[in-house]
């Protein structure tokens, strides 16, 4: 089966047949990676939103009610919808011509496991127009406030939640069958690449925690539709119960947004520096560290729910020892670039943003672990600013490198570095005035989730929303970028784009074939 | 073309420095504060030495990681024509930073311990308050004493939506405010009536989850008396923003006659209950409690809102049997967000509110609910 891919030039029925039937890992991370650009700029908006409302005090252009919704929708949308279907496109793009396999190793169910994820968004967004309104109940969905207080759509959410989450499953088991399977004669487990090893290990967690999350959701079914009491204390339930439960799951997934982006920046940092990844095996034992750590301290995100010292301590001991294996990460990134020749083409910049950013991210983190200081940062802004600063500045951040970085090998097109570079000064410095403010306000006392809060906190509000204002203009150009490229950018055939660049994804031609690797690769 | 970047990343640069600036010369509200409160307890004080530990910790080591990772990216670029190296690996530095933060954490574990501990030092109060958090609004009681009281959000929604200026306490201020008296012990036990809601005073380090059905604990003794104010920090709908939390820290002396004026108040209001009331009084008290406690979700007007909250005005309810009335009013509808408020109104609000519903917006019952009826349903139970 040797044929083409069918192109408009075949009419509209089999261009259109060629993406909805595709078994192929490129269609299929093009499909992923497009549609999570969608819904990026959909969760986008939402947060336009946001910090439209909170410009100044007072309810200007919502009320409260439409507020809660776009908090949440933001949040989930980001979090389903935006930054984890990115990196399992980068995943089914990648690990293929990564690891010299032809296609993922079940190409049918990869085609299944992206298809359900429109429906899923086309559910939960469509709750947005139901009387009622949408989920109002934040993207943590705590019980009661989602149950018994919860408006009707809430059936649509938790149906919208399961298929997000069927997805997910599938998409990690390939990943694993993949990666354990169709490996190039010659690429034993610790010489892959580093984005193929962090992807296994994410792709473990997500096959463990999304049930959880699924049974979450499905007692909160029970309870609103079958008058079962799992988190009702007047049924004899409990509400913690929920937390729980919840951040059993939680926990690990915020993992499994950040591992694929330390896996990113582990790829490009050595090409960009010119010499290997500094410490490639305590970078794999760091990575199964953290993602150990990630199962045994949830109650993290509960420290004022009135646990017994026993737990709090437990929990937060815990918790510090997390920054011992990203702090290694961190330290192997630094000493990757030293005494290496660098340069600072646009996938680089993001990269290392990303380092600086997320380890600012990590130092708040570490501050609020300590539970005694957590009693005053929990649930204000402080958080808010904390996890800003992980999840974009580390997934999104390390996303945006990556489709610079893989580009040119994806369409055979190089974008323009000026454009490149003018985009991500627009994205650094609009981001640090977006989320730096948010840690004044939060340690001054703003609690998260507000429509509207007291004129003590407006200077700094006003600081973050035109800050937030131009980290969303940065999307924009970003995705102008894209366009540019594909339609007219600099042809590139070469097989290697960057320089220092190592790996077998740049041994194919630019741009990459449709099949890869029909014969396996040596890898030496 | 790179000119032109680097032009465009002066003037960006340049924008992040005006910023702050020009925002706080704009804005005529109270100085911004930047870090967190010292405050005015034990508690807080530790909350806040853990926290500075950790802020020059971190600075330290931030310094020290960044400034290397400059020197690095201005000495090794290869525009200046460094060379690669190609070592990958070196043991001895890989145990050192693995060992060398791990020692750095175990040293922290000890103040932040002890801070904990000191958090969770509830024994031996001299004074209990079982504060509860409803959809939206506080409830104090003092335990012990027969005080009991709401605490509600004083601001108008004309402020919050504009069409009246803010005034200074906007959002800050609230109908009747938690009163402390120095110097005493004070344990807080926090629940939740509907959602979870949570109890937060940055200046007394408390902040305790309001979770029905489970109580949690918090205290605070401090000298200085005052106002302090507080927030909910724990999403609970659509007024999360507007239940703050006020408390007057009193002189012991004031804080006794305020809480005899109390109990007073108590004595004198069992007296109203049995008071043969007027129509028009219960219509006029009514309208008031109804806009206070009712409005929030079903509407000023009666109308609710369409798929979320039920209309009042037409509603089978209000146009049907008195004692149907009062029982959902006293007893709540199970599973949905009709709370119950037997414990938040008081038997002549509940009576006046429920003459306002059955006689407003063109429903026209006629009939008059006396706080007797009131206290007679509650007392069948």
């Amino acid at each position: 089966m040797a044929h083409g891919p069918a192109t408009l030039a075949d009419g509209w029925r089999a261009y259109i047949s060629r993406w909805v039937f595709t078994t192929n890992h490129k269609d299929i991370g093009t499909l992923y990676l497009w549609f999570s650009f969608a819904m990026f700029l959909m969760g986008g908006a939402f947060a336009m939103v946001i910090r439209a409302e909170l410009f100044q005090p007072g309810m200007q252009l919502i009320r409260p009610e439409f507020f809660n919704q776009m908090t949440t929708m933001h949040g989930l949308v980001m979090v389903f919808g935006a930054i984890m279907p990115a990196f399992v496109g980068l995943a089914n793009w990648m690990i293929p011509l990564m690891i010299g396999a032809p296609d993922m190793a079940l190409p049918r169910m990869n085609n299944l496991s992206f298809w359900i994820l429109p429906f899923a968004f086309a559910i939960l967004t469509s709750t947005l127009f139901m009387e009622g309104g949408g989920p109002n109940f934040g993207w943590t969905f705590y019980a009661p406030l989602s149950t018994t207080y919860a408006p009707e759509s809430v059936n649509f959410f938790i149906f919208a939640i399961h298929i997000m989450g069927a997805s997910s499953i599938m998409g990690s088991i390939n990943i694993i069958a993949t990666v354990m399977n169709m490996r190039a004669p010659g690429m034993t487990y610790m010489k892959m690449p580093l984005f193929v090893w962090t992807w296994v290990i994410t792709a473990f967690l997500l096959v463990a925690v999304m049930p959880v999350l699924a049974g979450a959701v499905t007692m909160m079914l029970m309870d609103i539709n079958f008058g079962t009491s799992f988190f009702d204390a007047a049924g004899g339930g409990d509400p913690v119960l929920f937390q729980h439960v919840f951040w059993f799951f939680g926990h690990p997934e915020v993992y499994i947004i950040i591992l694929p982006a330390f896996g990113v920046v582990s790829q490009i940092i050595p090409t960009f520096s010119r010499k290997p990844l500094f410490g490639y095996s305590s970078m794999v034992y760091a990575t199964a560290a953290i993602a150990f750590l990630s199962f045994v301290v949830w109650a993290h995100h509960m420290f004022t729910v009135g646990m017994p010292i026993a737990g709090e301590l437990y929990f937060m001991y815990a918790t510090m020892l997390i920054a011992v294996p990203t702090g290694v990460k961190v330290f192997n990134w630094i000493t990757t670039m030293y005494k290496g020749s660098l340069t600072f083409e646009t996938p680089m910049l993001f990269s290392i943003a990303f380092v600086i950013l997320f380890t600012f991210g990590g130092f708040t983190g570490l501050m609020l672990s300590i539970a005694a200081a957590d009693m005053q940062y929990h649930d204000t802004y402080f958080v808010v600013a904390h996890f800003h600063y992980v999840m974009v500045a580390g997934a999104v951040f390390s996303g945006t490198a990556a489709i610079y970085y893989w580009l040119p090998k994806w369409c055979g097109k190089m974008y323009n570095e000026t454009m490149g570079q003018v985009q991500f000064w627009v994205a650094f410095i609009g981001f640090n005035i977006a989320f730096m403010p948010q840690h004044f306000l939060g340690l001054a006392g703003m609690p998260r989730r507000y429509a509207d809060y007291g004129l003590q906190f407006a200077d700094w509000n006003m600081v973050s929303s035109i800050g937030a204002f131009i980290y969303g203009g940065a999307q924009i150009m970003l995705l102008y970028n894209v366009i540019a490229t594909i339609r007219n950018g600099k042809p590139t055939t070469e097989e290697k784009t960057w320089e220092g660049a190592e790996g077998l994804e740049w041994t194919v031609p630019s741009p990459a074939p449709y099949h890869t690797f029909a014969k396996p690769p040596e890898f030496k | 073309m790179l000119k032109r970047a680097q032009a465009l990343f002066l003037s960006l640069l340049s924008l992040v420095v005006l910023l702050p600036i020009a925002g706080s010369a704009l804005a005529e509200s109270p100085a911004s504060q930047l870090n967190m409160p010292q405050g005015v307890t034990e508690v807080s004080q530790a909350a806040y030495d853990i926290h500075m530990i950790m802020i020059w910790v971190c600075t330290v080591i931030g310094v020290g990681v960044f400034g290397f990772m400059f020197y690095v990216m201005y000495a090794h670029r290869k525009s200046r024509g460094a060379v690669a190296e190609n070592f990958h690996e070196h043991l001895g530095v890989e145990l050192l930073w693995t060992i060398v933060p791990t020692i750095i954490l175990i040293v922290m574990a000890f103040p932040a311990t002890t801070a904990l501990l000191k958090v969770y030092d509830t024994d031996n109060p001299d004074i209990e308050i079982k504060i509860t958090g409803y959809q939206w609004k506080w409830q104090y009681e003092y335990l012990g004493e027969g005080v009991k009281f709401m605490s509600e959000l004083r601001t108008s929604d004309d402020e919050v939506y504009g069409r009246e200026p803010k005034g200074e306490h906007y959002l800050r201020e609230v109908t009747e405010p938690l009163v402390l008296p120095v110097g005493k012990k004070i344990r807080f036990l926090v629940t939740g009536n509907d959602v979870i809601h949570s109890w937060w005073v940055p200046d007394f380090g408390v902040k305790r989850d309001a979770v029905p059905g489970l109580f949690t604990a918090g205290w605070a003794k401090t000298d200085k008396p005052g106002t302090y104010v507080g927030e909910c920090t724990e999403l609970c709908g659509q007024g999360h923003a507007f239940m703050p939390v006020v408390v007057e820290v009193k002189e012991q002396a004031e804080y006794d006659a305020w809480l005899a004026n109390k109990k007073a108040e108590a004595v004198e209001y069992a007296s109203t209950i049995g008071k043969e009331w007027t129509a028009e009084e219960l219509m006029a008290k009514g309208e008031g409690v109804y806009l206070q406690s009712c409005a929030g979700c079903h509407q000023a007007d009666g109308g609710g809102i369409p798929g979320v909250f039920p209309a009042i005005k037409g509603s089978p309810i209000a146009l049907g049997p008195q004692i149907g009335h009062i029982a959902v009013l006293i007893d709540g509808v199970p599973g949905s967000a009709m709370q119950s408020f037997a414990d938040q109104l008081s038997e002549v609000n509940i009576a006046a509110v429920i003459h306002y519903q059955r006689n407003a917006w063109g429903n026209d019952v006629g009939d008059v609910t006396q706080p007797i009826d009131v206290l007679n349903y509650k007392q069948s139970k």
